[in-house]
């Protein structure tokens, strides 16, 4: 049983992302965060200070741990905003303003 | 911050110091200022030479506290957007140069050079390298560990001990009575209520200030960045509600927006219109800011007086006791002088300053 | 539609309040982050996913099919309007009434103002996560957010997941991810059979509950999840994400007991301690918050700010159940204030009935289940505590011993702990055990980050008021 199955889910056809540059297949209604984990990817951040990975930790909108970047906007809460067709992602890293 | 300074220079001039604070270290205005250690907004005459005596100080400190308080040595740029403005602003600058003020006169076409980001269309601005910044909440601590004075924290003064012929031997505490034969009153914003508690008035007023905090971002603010109407601002006496864009980086990445003013006394809610002026007065010195997104606002109150200028130095009214406060927006930056001069004078010197512009009864004697 | 009451929130508590409210005539928007209604108890999975068997994710299923046609039915009468995907901010008291600001849009940078009457803060809550060593790996995250993922996008987290931590949540979140085909290597459970004898008769006051308890278990065990009452994770393990997590037994004083600590190998830990309230918009409005327990609310769930009505996890962790109680007396209070009126509370008599007897049962969890006594003892001075910051234990430590902070505040002066982007939401309690000060709720007069364009303006009224 996988949770598609238990919930009876007949799912909207799949569309092609990049994680970066890598292509991912995702799914209509799934979040960025979703996306990521169906495709085996756990971080897509740097921390500012020491570097180190991070990924979902709340996974409803409160922490700020998943930030990473849509289509060049920094700083968008992965487990919030809604994966589109084409949406080029990247890891983030630090502030996510290069400079 | 005041506090800490005077016990700071107080214990090395080898007085036995008690530090007594209702709340914790930096709990008042300190914690919530922006650590601004500036001579820019100061016309010549005492505050300023308080302030350079402060900044010699403080380039002293930073030897030895310098990375623990993020001492910053960034330098202030104060920009004009019309041409009136500009002339008053060079006009203010050549007075200052004249009090010793490094200040250095920026066309408009090389303002990008200090600040790439400004906006376009800015008729020029000074450069004033004197300008630093201190992470006042650390440097209070570090000044308070530094100073190895007795802290207690969490009591609250309430009252003034004095001798039968009327001198100060102490203050009283909810916990118990702290006796000694000067008493330093270093209380900011809540100065007025201490001085009460030894009979003698000190008009200090709240005036509150607001600061937005941005999500964390890359240097790119350099320097303090403000527009030059922000000095009038500070002068002003008016208790209507003022904001003048003043913009500086941290050395943690958040970017901070000043500054308002405004006399609703000690009132702590959270005002929208102010934060929306703000953020408007920032963006249009910083377009880039218009996409960066504010975090959190906070807000202290700055202790303001009458004339702008602090008490600091011993109250004729009551011998033994002394004043080292009022401020307004001003304290981080003038603590150290202010700790230097109440400790060369306890020590029964001559204090480096005059200190009759200070003089804590000015007030009732023009009342007179 | 002029707007008379603003729900801010669109889980059991706000729905059940906009139900009551819009059933006596009152003209109710209601406002909402999430993409449909639910909140995180009924959180839905995305249309897109075409799931024709939602309630296998769920239970009290026909709770939620009442409350979503009743919401129907308003939407399509008009009276109700619920505006989606709409971050609020702040709430700001005007002259003419109350005023909520959102933003909405894919980046959430589009603002919306609604003005209203009336205000219900139905902002319901989070989950605390105390800190230990490894906790910011990834592959470590919250149990409700593992959960989440689960019901909304019908995603689960790796293939061995350790469900960790105390608290009502982690028996419903284990079976479903085991449900959901993950492998549960375990239910690491800081509370023991005794935690529960101890309250025995006040958790048997409410057999409902009992009942649920009871059916997860026999559900676990037939999944074979192996159970470790009185247990604790003490460090979670490996380089760039997570390989193992060592547990413990804990003795009677909430000490890991020597000799007891074994490693458990997993790519996912869902962990919690227990849930927060979500306070920040009231305490910005000036409600009286309670401590950390939640907003102050009186036998009307009003707050102590004119206009302004609390009900939910908001106003204290209580669950769904509590939560709709609590709605439905707000939503018929706010009905009859409106019209000028006071209400009769004999007209809700039995569901305040039922509202006290859940707090009397919510009290007693709280003392059933609770993070071991010593939890920050295991939390070394290499340990972030801070997540965002990336502020460790030793460094408040610091602030404690060298620099005398003795309270939160100065804490976060000294160290930046909890000056991040989730303003201390996450850390405060993690924060607070280690520097051995009282916790305190987490404030910030933005709700959510807001862009600074959008602040420098003066909003348009573009919410349900404008036409």
């Amino acid at each position: 049983m996988n949770p598609l199955e238990l919930a009876g889910a007949r799912p909207e056809p799949a569309f092609t992302v990049t994680f970066d540059d890598r292509e991912l297949q995702a799914l209509p209604g799934w979040t960025v965060a979703a996306a990521l984990w169906a495709a085996g990817i756990t971080s897509w951040r740097t921390t500012r200070r020491d570097g180190r990975p991070r990924g979902i930790f709340c996974g409803i909108g409160v922490c700020f741990d998943c930030l990473v970047t849509v289509n060049d906007r920094p700083n968008q809460r992965a487990c919030l905003v809604a994966v589109r067709p084409g949406d080029v992602i990247r890891t983030q890293e630090g502030t996510g303003h290069a400079d | 911050m005041v506090g800490a300074a005077c016990a700071l220079y107080a214990a090395r001039a080898g007085l036995d110091v008690a530090l007594v604070d209702r709340g914790p270290v930096a709990g008042g205005t300190t914690g919530a200022g922006e650590g601004n250690l500036l001579v820019s907004d100061k016309e010549p005459g005492p505050e300023l030479e308080l302030a350079l005596l402060s900044l010699r100080l403080w380039d002293e400190l930073a030897d030895e506290l310098g990375p623990a308080v993020e001492y910053e040595p960034k330098g202030g740029v104060v920009v004009a957007s019309a041409p009136e403005g500009l002339a008053a602003l060079e006009g203010l600058a050549a007075e200052q140069r004249a009090a010793g003020v490094e200040a250095v006169d920026v066309p408009a076409n090389r303002l990008r050079d200090l600040e790439p980001h400004l906006a376009p269309g800015l008729t020029g601005g000074v450069l004033y390298p004197q300008d630093r910044q201190v992470m006042p909440a650390l440097a209070a601590a570090h000044l308070v560990r530094a100073s190895r004075a007795r802290l207690l924290t969490g009591r609250t003064v309430t009252g003034v001990l004095r001798t039968r012929q009327g001198a100060v031997r102490g203050v009283r505490t909810d916990r118990g009575d702290v006796h000694a034969p000067a008493v330093v009153n270093a209380a900011g914003t809540w100065s007025g209520e201490v001085a009460a508690l030894a009979g003698v008035t000190l008009p200090v007023l709240p005036r509150r200030g607001f600061v937005l905090v941005t999500e964390p971002l890359p240097p790119r603010v350099r320097h303090k960045v403000y527009a030059a109407d922000y000095v009038a601002d500070v002068a002003s006496d008016s208790a209507a509600l003022q904001t003048s864009p003043v913009v500086e980086g941290t050395a943690a990445g958040p970017v901070l927006i000043g500054a308002s003013r405004e006399r609703v006394g000690f009132d702590r809610s959270f005002s929208l219109p102010v934060a929306r002026a703000l953020a408007a007065g920032a963006t249009r010195l910083f377009p880039f800011l218009e996409q960066v997104r504010a975090m959190r606002t906070y807000l202290g109150f700055r202790p303001y007086m009458p004339d702008h200028l602090p008490a600091v130095g011993p109250d004729p009214r009551a011998p033994g006791l002394y004043h080292a406060c009022g401020h307004e927006g001003a304290g981080i930056g003038l603590s150290t002088g202010t700790g230097h001069l109440i400790a060369q004078i306890l020590g029964g010197g001559r204090p480096e300053l005059d200190l009759t512009p200070f003089r804590p009864e000015r007030f009732e004697q023009e009342a007179v | 539609m002029p707007t008379d009451l603003a729900v801010i929130g669109a889980g059991p508590a706000g729905l059940a309040a906009s139900i009551a409210a819009a059933a006596r005539g009152v003209r109710v928007t209601l406002v909402d982050a999430a993409p449909s209604a639910g909140g995180q108890f009924y959180r839905q999975p995305a249309t897109g996913l075409g799931a024709r068997r939602a309630q296998a994710l769920h239970h009290q299923w026909r709770t939620w099919t009442r409350l979503r046609e009743g919401l129907d039915r308003h939407i399509a009468a008009g009276r109700v309007t619920h505006l989606t995907d709409h971050h609020v901010w702040n709430v700001e008291r005007t002259s003419t009434g109350l005023t909520v600001h959102a933003l909405s849009g894919p980046e959430q940078e589009t603002p919306v103002a609604v003005r209203a009457d009336a205000v219900l803060l139905a902002t319901g809550g989070y989950e605390r996560v105390l800190p230990f060593p490894g906790w910011t790996l990834p592959g470590v995250l919250t149990a409700g957010g593992a959960q989440a993922m689960l019901k909304g996008t019908l995603v689960v987290p790796g293939g061995r997941v350790v469900v960790a931590g105390t608290g009502p949540l982690l028996l419903p979140v284990a079976t479903g991810l085991a449900a959901a085909g993950v492998a549960v290597a375990a239910l690491v459970e800081s509370a023991g059979p005794e935690d529960f004898a101890r309250h025995a008769g006040a958790l048997a006051a409410q057999p409902g509950k009992a009942v649920e308890g009871a059916l997860y278990t026999a559900r676990l065990l037939r999944h074979r999840v192996r159970i470790l009452p009185r247990h604790t994770v003490l460090e979670a393990h490996g380089d760039d994400r997570l390989e193992a997590v060592t547990v413990a037994a804990l003795d009677p004083a909430g000490r890991p007991r020597p000799g007891t600590a074994r490693r458990i190998p997993c790519d996912t830990l869902a962990v919690g301690h227990g849930m927060l309230p979500h306070t920040e918009l009231a305490d910005t409005l000036g409600c009286r918050i309670d401590g950390v327990a939640g907003v102050a609310v009186d036998d009307e769930q009003r707050t102590d700010v004119p206009g302004v009505w609390a009900a939910g996890e908001a106003t204290g962790i209580g669950g769904a159940a509590l939560a709709l109680a609590e709605g439905h007396i707000a939503g018929r209070s706010i009905a009859a204030r409106l019209s000028g009126t006071a209400p009769d509370p004999r007209q809700w008599e039995r569901v305040a009935r039922s509202r006290a007897a859940l707090r009397r049962f919510s009290t007693t969890l709280d003392g059933v289940y609770a993070p071991p006594a010593h939890w920050a003892d295991q939390v070394d001075d290499a340990t972030v505590v801070c997540r965002c910051e990336e502020v460790r234990a030793g460094t408040v430590r610091e602030a404690v011993g060298r620099l005398g902070a003795g309270d939160l505040r100065t804490v976060k002066l000294l160290t930046r702990a909890g000056m991040g982007w989730c303003q201390g939401r996450i850390c405060t309690p993690g924060v607070a055990g280690v520097a051995g000060c009282a916790p305190t709720a987490a404030r910030s007069p933005f709700a959510r980050p807001v862009p600074l364009d959008v602040l420098a303006r003066e909003p348009l009224q573009e919410g349900p008021d404008a036409c």
